[in-house]
């Protein structure tokens, strides 16, 4: 098993494509709640192959897409500190905030470096013993563990300069908060893999028994979601809804124990804002009183000032499932990777950048 | 000989003539270079390329080659791209100060050999040295010459409709060699560099048949850039099939773990050939025939509808565009 060419085998994905042709009766739209999928749906070209009776919306599962503009803002103003050094995953240095990027204050000055873990950006700080390491906290349970891992280690290693702004998200919370506003009507849920490979697939309950809604934990390789898609037709062809893994190799019904752990010791939730959603409650992770020496909200005097949306954007739309990317005038003309308005076209998991990148308005 | 390269061996002094004496003129022997005029003279007849390039990457050495195996491998297949035979180079050296004799040494000696093999010869050059943090351990800058055989028209903008595209083989290679190396990102590999000089392959290519259309190497931006270059310069579409394009499982691997998609990776040893369809399997079979076109294959073909994108059939049969490489993926890799 090489885990990779094995689910791209094209005999494979025609077998299970004819059996969702042949399976699907009823008309029903699912959510790919994660960027992840959508990228891999996009670059597969999977909803070209489904038949008419299934349409897919893309969901809010693109931790960047979602973070707030008054949150990229803080970050943005933390960079500008003198002495400090932002330490952060690539995604984020072309995010626009309401009036910069990471980016361009690096540009100017500001010390913001890349790093591919959390465990760099405690070097990093081992590295600068006079300067202040801040590491950007943004993704979902999936990368919270690591994050809450550094900052244990920071504790026991005794350094001093290493901060954490926690501006982390969990996904059950939010799926609620839309299955409650009503605005889309879905029938089915691809659930995050990398996210469920923390939380396991219990969380999702809540969907399949109170909103009647099938739920398939889905991988990120074509033929995942392939035999993700073809599962959830089969629940709503035999008028069941319930949990089911349909990537076995990744995900345990009950999680990984030692990762929630380490986030249940470092975190505790709190109300965060989502773009285009707004305040949901428990859906954030801020870092506990215990650990407050590392948490930079504590620690810094951040004052960003009011948040400003750019006009036209339509990224909060596109993220609660409203609207497609095809919708928002500036797409393609005025909003592109080079010159992005809103964050859904600068992260490679965003809803926009995959309909540009993959050509999603292309019928040639 | 100091151990280490200073500031003094660039200012025109001794340890400077030292340098050029035991260190650049033993390596690179030929008559033009050792008259150590201001600039090597020569005479040259029938239409002539002549290409630049600089050469930063980082780290210096990685596996699969270094920086001045690089160098002359870039600077050749850019004139090995138009059809022309490599003759002479250029080559200036920009060194910090502080690098060891020692790793300068090693790269004058990959220069030698890949110059040797590319049967091209280094006639001039220079170097500077400069303050530490001014340079990145060693910057090299390169121009070269070469003579284009009668017959050969090869250019971005001859695709056709009808034409096929072919790639010498596996993608990825080089970009993701060096990225294993980089501090902070260093995983463990077996993977080496595919940079190689590629005069000999176009050679025998042209031997097969002078009809070639365009040929292009597909460096920084992978092949999804260069298929777009191609394919906006002669206006015209090229569809490729996903499952024809040879990636080795490890830079699958790679990229999955990195978020990279190899279509974007850089090459330094491969080369896209665009050809008359009569012709397509006279030169695949002289490719496959040399060390460096083992792996080639047919990937796709040129279209007239839609001109300027690259479509590729995906392997479940749907197909999607592919775009430019937009902003930075890999940082100096070459």
């Amino acid at each position: 098993m090489k885990f990779i060419t094995e689910f791209r085998s094209s005999e494979l994905a025609e077998g299970l494509i004819s059996q969702i042709h042949r399976k699907s009766k009823t008309s029903a739209r699912f959510m790919e709640f994660c960027g992840g999928h959508t990228v891999t749906i996009f670059r597969y070209g999977i909803r070209r192959v489904l038949p008419s009776t299934i349409d897919m919306v893309s969901g809010p599962g693109c931790p960047i897409c979602v973070t707030a503009n008054a949150d990229l803002d803080k970050a943005i103003a933390l960079a500008q500190i003198p002495e400090v050094i932002i330490a952060t995953f690539g995604d984020m240095l072309k995010v626009p905030g309401s009036h910069s990027s990471l980016q361009e204050v690096k540009a100017n000055g500001a010390d913001v470096r890349m790093v591919y873990s959390t465990m760099d950006a405690l070097k990093i700080a081992e590295d600068n013993p006079g300067k202040s390491v801040v590491f950007l906290g943004i993704g979902f349970e999936t990368t919270a563990p690591t994050i809450a891992a550094s900052i244990l280690q920071a504790e026991e290693n005794g350094i001093k300069n290493y901060y954490v702004l926690s501006l982390h998200k969990l996904c059950p919370p939010v799926i609620r908060a839309i299955l409650d506003s009503g605005e889309v009507k879905l029938h089915g849920l691809i659930c995050p893999g990398h996210v469920s490979a923390i939380i396991g697939s219990h969380p999702w309950e809540f969907i399949a028994q109170d909103y009647g809604i099938p739920c398939v934990v889905s991988g990120f390789e074509p033929l995942d979601i392939l035999q993700c898609v073809n599962m959830l037709v089969a629940q709503i062809e035999n008028g069941e809804s319930k949990v089911e893994i349909a990537y076995r190799r990744g995900v345990r019904p009950e999680g990984n124990q030692q990762a929630l752990k380490l986030m249940e010791e470092v975190f505790e939730t709190c109300p965060a804002e989502w773009r285009g959603i707004g305040e949901v409650p428990d859906s954030g992770l801020k870092v506990r009183k215990e650990y407050q020496p590392f948490d930079a909200e504590v620690a810094f005097d951040i004052d960003p000032g009011s948040p400003y949306e750019p006009e036209g954007c339509i990224c909060g739309d596109i993220l609660r499932g409203v609207k497609t990317p095809l919708d928002c005038w500036l797409f393609g003309k005025v909003c592109t990777p080079e010159s992005p308005v809103g964050p859904c076209m600068v992260s490679s998991e965003g809803s926009c950048s995959a309909y540009y990148l993959y050509g999603g308005d292309f019928e040639g | 000989m100091k151990d280490k390269i200073l500031l003094a061996h660039g200012s025109g002094g001794k340890l400077g003539h030292e340098l050029v004496e035991k260190g650049f003129l033993k390596a690179f022997a030929n008559p033009l270079l050792a008259k150590l005029d201001d600039s090597a003279v020569f005479d040259l007849s029938g239409r002539l390329a002549f290409t630049t390039d600089s050469y930063v990457v980082s780290p210096i050495f990685f596996p699969g080659g270094d920086i001045g195996k690089l160098a002359v491998c870039g600077t050749v297949n850019d004139l090995a791209m138009s059809g022309a035979k490599p003759l002479y180079l250029s080559l200036s050296f920009i060194i910090e100060e502080g690098l060891p004799q020692g790793e300068l040494n090693q790269i004058v000696s990959s220069v030698r050999k890949a110059a040797q093999e590319a049967g091209a010869e280094v006639i001039t050059g220079d170097t500077k040295v400069v303050h530490r943090g001014s340079a990145d351990k060693l910057f090299i800058n390169t121009a070269g010459i070469g003579i284009i055989p009668e017959g050969v028209d090869i250019s971005g903008g001859n695709a056709g409709p009808g034409d096929k595209v072919i790639l010498s083989g596996s993608i990825g290679d080089h970009g993701i060699a060096v990225l294993s190396q980089r501090e902070g990102l260093s995983f463990s590999t077996q993977l080496e560099s595919d940079c190689a000089p590629l005069g000999s392959l176009v050679a025998e290519m042209l031997k097969a048949s002078l009809n070639i259309h365009c040929l292009r190497d597909p460096t920084r931006g992978g092949l999804a850039t260069t298929l777009n270059e191609l394919a906006k310069q002669s206006k015209v579409s090229i569809r490729i099939e996903e499952e024809k394009v040879p990636v080795r499982e490890e830079v699958l691997a790679a990229c999955e773990m990195l978020g990279f998609d190899p279509l974007y990776v850089a090459n330094e040893g491969k080369l896209v050939a665009i050809v008359p369809a009569k012709d397509a399997d006279k030169v695949l079979k002289a490719m496959r025939e040399n060390h460096y076109g083992k792996g080639a294959a047919i990937i796709g073909e040129v279209k007239a509808e839609y001109p300027g994108r690259v479509v590729m059939k995906t392997c479940l049969g749907s197909s999607r565009i592919i775009d430019m490489l937009v902003g930075d993926m890999l940082p100096r890799i070459c």
